[in-house]
């Protein structure tokens, strides 16, 4: 059992560490890295100072354990564009998209599961066609363009909606519902596989046999052991989730670290690239250590296997 | 023989459209893609009030006809995602062959590499890229391509080896043939239908992720253009010129869906088993 837990949290040591030589091949291939993280118009004065606070004549090991340390106190550098800590750039940014993030999650799951139960018991009908014909949508509507045809319609032509920015509750739906589309749709459809196949199931049966009522069979029965196949899906979504914050954020003009990734790149501050990817990255690998641990939680029979 | 399904028909021709479109080219209109028309910026489409039938979707900011426009984005979009859908196929088959021959600590090396690329949002590792490169034609390309390899090695991988574990397979070996032969052969025909579902699953993925990128402003870059770059050129005039949004992201919506759905029809011809296992 304490095996168990233990082997799940040392697997996740070696995706960290590739996360973090990533970022450093990556800084040493693509040119000099003092260039990079200062900036190409700095002073000689500003890249001696930086040669000796990073100490890049050392040799290349010794300068890659030290930024293996320093990444993992979470020293990122200074912003070239203003010159700030980035963590304290990023530190800002990071409860917007939390909010946000939050919200479109919570949504989607109060949407996504429960349509996709209702579909899988009313199996062949209308609104089980409705609903598999939304998640197909769901998934080729590119969600920045969602957000553009929510924002003429309900910014421009009904004005009942800010467009983009920040302030009052009316300026976090669109963006969290746009968000949560997708999530919603695949969970739907995970759901909807899922509670299928265990529906079929014998002990359903059995327990219909005893007199267990319609109900109390789908939402204690088969909701819990189809729950399983379905924590996986919602720990995957992370990503994309992330991912999909990259593009919201910017549509709407959300301050969170999404958006701040966008503007980054655009204007190179390679300081700032860096201090997100690995923070988004290491939540990313985080959460689904978490979900492999809900997973051996929900389901015994995991602990045992492994 | 099952009734054909209207949907699949329509999705279908809209395929054949599209991919036809951006053969041809530009015949639909004698403007070209960058041509400009000051005279005649931000005209909406022939059917509204104040349209030129000349310009029959509308014009841009610069007066660059829409329907010029479209054709220009849509070939570009298509022929980045079929190069990074063949790259990624091509690339991740190979290490997936590889790892299946080799097995022992080869195998264990590439699957961590498998497993790291996994492990996080593609979007991530491509910006990542593109910052510290700096964006170029060539290093988007190669970008699209990395996308989804991963799924091929893992899939390839795991075909291979119950592939070369039959009968048919050790009958080839016991009769002499070599490496080459028996993967190309004899097992590659035997694995491809569930590399071509991946192939469906994996090219409307590009073509959000390539027309995401362009959208922000971090994929094809200005003068070249993609149906994300027009979509994202649009965004400053929604409230005058909704058109230069909407029709990219048509476009967009309407090859990913009908791709999607040929794809969903693709896998139940091809692999039952593997619709079961992925549904």
């Amino acid at each position: 059992m304490t095996r168990f837990w233990l082997l799940k949290i040392l697997r996740t040591a070696p995706t960290l560490w590739f996360v973090v030589t990533f970022t450093f091949v990556v800084l040493r291939t693509s040119g000099d890295p003092v260039v990079a993280l200062v900036g190409a118009d700095a002073t000689p004065e500003e890249i001696e100072q930086f040669r000796a606070l990073w100490r890049l004549d050392d040799p290349l090991w010794v300068q890659y354990v030290r930024y293996v340390m320093q990444m993992a106190t979470g020293q990122f550098g200074i912003s070239y564009r203003d010159g700030r800590e980035v963590i304290d750039i990023i530190a800002e940014r990071v409860p917007w998209t939390l909010m946000l993030g939050l919200f479109s999650y919570i949504g989607a799951i109060l949407i996504g599961v429960p349509a996709g139960i209702v579909a899988a018991i009313k199996r062949g009908s209308t609104f089980d066609n409705l609903i598999m014909a939304t998640a197909v949508f769901g998934f080729a509507l590119p969600n920045f363009f969602l957000g553009i045809l929510m924002i003429l319609l309900f910014s421009l032509s009904l004005q009942w909606l800010p467009s983009s920015g920040t302030g009052t509750v009316w300026h976090l739906i669109m963006p969290a519902v746009t968000l949560a589309t997708f999530t919603a749709g695949t969970l739907a459809r995970f759901t909807r596989s899922a509670m299928l196949e265990v529906l079929d199931k014998l002990y359903i049966r059995a327990a219909a046999a005893k007199g267990v009522g319609y109900w109390k069979r789908v939402i204690l029965h088969a909701l819990p052991n189809a729950s399983i196949p379905l924590v996986t899906i919602i720990g995957l979504n992370l990503g994309e989730l992330i991912g999909g914050a990259i593009v919201v954020e910017t549509v709407f003009a959300w301050p969170g670290i999404g958006r701040l990734l966008v503007t980054a790149v655009s204007s190179r501050d390679l300081a700032v690239v860096q201090g997100l990817v690995l923070i988004m990255a290491v939540t990313m690998v985080l959460a689904n250590l978490v979900v492999d641990l809900l997973y051996g939680l929900l389901d015994p029979r995991i602990r045992v296997q492994n | 023989m099952k009734r054909v399904s209207p949907i699949l028909v329509f999705a279908v021709i809209v395929l054949a459209v599209a991919v036809l479109v951006a053969i041809v080219g530009n015949v639909f209109t004698p403007y070209g893609m960058s041509q400009q028309n000051l005279l005649a910026r931000l005209k909406p489409p022939a059917f509204m009030t104040g349209g030129n039938p000349n310009f029959p979707l509308g014009t841009d900011r610069i007066g660059r006809d829409m329907v010029a426009r479209l054709i220009a984005g849509l070939q570009m979009s298509l022929s980045v995602a079929i190069a990074g859908t063949i790259i990624g196929a091509v690339f991740g088959s190979l290490v997936g062959f590889i790892a299946a021959h080799f097995r022992g600590w080869v195998s264990e090396a590439l699957m961590m590499l498998v497993d790291f690329q996994a492990s996080l949002p593609f979007i991530l590792i491509t910006l990542t890229l593109l910052a510290f490169f700096g964006n170029s034609m060539t290093l988007f390309v190669i970008l699209m391509g990395l996308f989804g390899w991963e799924k091929y090695a893992r899939l390839a991988r795991g075909v291979v080896l119950s592939a070369i574990n039959q009968p048919y397979a050790k009958a080839i070996v016991a009769l002499g043939a070599g490496n080459g032969r028996l993967y190309l052969k004899h097992v590659l025909p035997n694995v491809a239908s569930a590399l071509i579902v991946q192939v469906t699953l994996t090219f409307p993925q590009i073509i959000l992720l390539e027309t995401s990128l362009s959208f922000l402003g971090l994929g094809i870059q200005a003068p070249q253009t993609s149906l994300g770059q027009i979509l994202g050129d649009g965004r400053d005039y929604l409230s005058t010129a909704w058109w230069i949004s909407v029709w990219p992201g048509l476009v967009i919506f309407l090859v990913t869906l009908s791709m999607s759905i040929v794809g969903d029809w693709l896998r139940d011809r091809l692999d039952p088993m593997l619709r079961a296992r992925t549904a």
